[in-house]
């Protein structure tokens, strides 16, 4: 039987997680199908026509899908689900919201943040930050699973021929309205899928030395920037730069701390960059611990050299 | 207006946690239990919209096993006005605890629940919303702001990239960011009060069937350790190693 996989669409399209969901919902086996729900979309649905391994588009055109409303979404997830044996999103903000509303409509078990899939029913997902893998079976019937996209290749856009069905709005539920929203701008990568995150701690002091200390460094490596709890906290970084266990988990090809102390909620969204780089003036700190290499130093004077010899 | 929260015991975030000896559970003898950290800050909320006269009472609930009751006591050392604790030996799966607590709530009619945004134990963060589900109920996860006024509650959610304000027709369930709040620090004298406190146990047998699929956990690992990683003596040859890793152009 098929897997359908819930999609996101951002400012930009398609968003990313959506095709490593899309990867992993092809692991399971059958054809897989992906919703597209939001307004004036259309666009959008031709795109994703050409991504490898996608067979179906079902597209709901509507404008009270147009903000990614849960109570709105559901009820449409929950009709069209009768034809599949699984709903697949990534563990977004967006697919964390939806789907255990989903699950619960369906009255079916639900795996969140998958990281690895054994068999049709038997997944690992992290715990405790990350700190240990569980390894969990689902009953028979059917499931409901988010994914952690950093850890499934994002589909290719190309080389699929996908037929593309529109499917009825199921309405406004009209319990939660959507009032505003604010996305950062940058013309930085975005920091869940760059290829390079440099992160700055506490340390860093305060909001103006965190920005005139890592943006240049930044822009030079074409890097995005992410920050520790306690930097965010005390106002130095804005919520979205968080790494960790409840900030963004990322999986870049280098990731380099700046005056990170290592704790495990900072760890576990880290864990599974290729490279990892610790700047530290503690020789003791857990960041130690993880990083593929090290320098005990000052990031105040690592940084300006590391620019110096960037350029040189 | 009730609020009731939902308090979970979590082994102690500052704990390092692992595997049973036989691999197929957390190791949870002898280690240091405390209440979930996002539930704190759910449970702050809820006192503070309390003392601003918005809501008349704060119940804290949790299910789980006679244990815990420390975690209760600390809820009601915070503020909380009453504590539920559904006694259960069994390990519930989230839809099983939605569940539990759907019935709950059509008992004590609360017009807001408050939940964290995850427990650290399973990082599911599926309670909110399959409790909101069950009730047909809107929901607000990962909150970092809550106003409450007219019979509406505008909240202000954390997610990728950004945040974002909904507004709810209550009731409604809320799952709390750690941005929500600072918790309150517990003074002695507040312990004492909580003594006073009314703390309920409810077999959950007694509210009913909580029948719901359940995921069964085969093992429990470490992941795998990253190699052993160097010190490096200073930039240039730290530019030198991520170049040779092809990491750097
Ligand atoms: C439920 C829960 C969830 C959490 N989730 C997250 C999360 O998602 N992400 C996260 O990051 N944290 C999270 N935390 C917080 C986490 O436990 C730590 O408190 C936090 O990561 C520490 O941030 P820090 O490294 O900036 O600060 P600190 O721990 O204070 O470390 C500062 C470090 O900077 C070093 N330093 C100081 N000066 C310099 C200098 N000039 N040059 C170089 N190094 C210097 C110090 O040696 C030290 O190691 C969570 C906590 C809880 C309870
Ligand atoms: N056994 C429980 N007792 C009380 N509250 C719970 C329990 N399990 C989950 N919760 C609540 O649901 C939230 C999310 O948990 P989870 O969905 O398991 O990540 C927690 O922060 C608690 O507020």
């Amino acid at each position: 039987m098929s897997v359908l996989v819930i999609a996101e669409i951002d400012t930009h399209g398609l968003k990313t997680a959506t095709r490593s969901a899309i990867s992993a919902a092809a692991q399971l086996g059958g054809e897989v199908h992906v919703l597209l729900a939001g307004e004036n979309i259309q666009g959008i649905a031709l795109q994703a026509k050409e991504i490898k391994g996608l067979s179906k588009i079902l597209v709901a055109d509507s404008p009270e899908y147009a903000q990614g409303i849960a109570e709105n979404l559901s009820p449409l997830v929950r009709q069209l689900a009768a034809d599949y044996q699984t709903i697949v999103a990534a563990a977004t903000s967006f697919g964390k919201n939806l789907l255990p509303r989903v699950a619960a409509l369906l009255d079916v078990a639900m795996v969140s943040e998958v990281t690895q899939i054994l068999a049709p029913r038997r997944f690992v997902r992290p715990i405790y930050a990350g700190n240990l893998n569980a390894t969990v079976a689902a009953p028979v019937g059917q499931l409901v699973l988010t994914i952690r996209p950093t850890t499934f290749a994002p589909a290719e856009l190309q080389g699929g021929a996908a037929e593309v069905v529109a499917v009825a709005s199921t309405g406004d539920a009209g319990k939660a309205r959507f009032v505003s929203r604010e996305l950062a701008v940058s013309d930085r990568p975005e920091l869940a899928t760059a290829k390079v995150v440099i992160s700055g701690g506490r340390s860093l002091g305060s909001k103006e030395a965190f920005h005139a200390t890592l943006t240049p460094l930044a822009e030079q490596l074409g890097a995005a920037i992410g920050a520790t709890r306690a930097a965010v906290d005390s106002g130095m970084a804005p919520n979205d730069w968080q790494v960790g266990q409840t900030g963004t988990v990322i999986a870049p090809e280098l990731y380099i701390a700046f005056g990170v102390s290592g704790a495990a909620q900072h760890v576990g969204g880290i864990k599974d960059a290729k490279i990892i780089v610790a700047v530290n003036t503690d020789p003791d700190a857990p960041i130690f611990k993880v990083a593929d290499y090290g320098l005990v130093a000052d990031l105040f004077t690592v940084i300006p050299a590391l620019q110096s010899a960037l350029k040189g | 207006m009730k609020i009731l929260v939902q308090i979970k015991r979590v082994i102690d975030y500052q704990v390092t946690v692992r595997p049973t000896a036989d691999g197929r559970n957390v190791e949870t003898a002898g280690v240091k239990m405390s209440i979930n950290p996002f539930d704190e800050n759910a449970l702050e909320a809820a006192v503070r919209l309390k003392e601003a006269g918005l809501a008349t009472e704060v119940l804290a609930v949790a299910i789980g096993s006679a244990a815990n009751q420390d975690v209760l006591r600390h809820a009601l050392a915070m503020g909380a006005d009453r504590a539920l604790l559904l006694e259960t030996e069994h390990t519930l799966g989230s839809l099983q605890t939605a569940k539990a607590l759907k019935a709950l709530v059509a008992r004590e009619a609360p017009q807001l629940v408050l939940t964290g945004k995850q427990a650290i134990d399973d990082d599911a963060a599926e309670t909110a919303q399959m409790l909101a589900a069950l009730l047909d109920w809107p929901q607000a996860t990962f909150a970092s702001a809550i106003t409450l006024a007219d019979g509406v509650a505008t909240v202000v959610r954390e997610i990728d990239g950004g945040q974002e304000t909904l507004q709810l027709n209550l009731p409604a369930v809320i799952s709390a960011d750690l941005r929500l709040n600072d918790p309150r620090f517990i003074k002695l004298p507040a312990l004492m009060m909580a003594k006073k406190k009314p703390l309920e146990t409810l077999p959950l047998a007694e509210l009913g069937a909580v029948e719901a699929p359940a995921l069964t956990l085969e093992a429990v690992n470490e992941p795998p350790a990253r190699p052993a990683g160097r010190v490096l003596g200073n930039v240039d040859e730290l530019v030198a190693a991520l170049r040779a890793a092809k990491v750097l152009s």
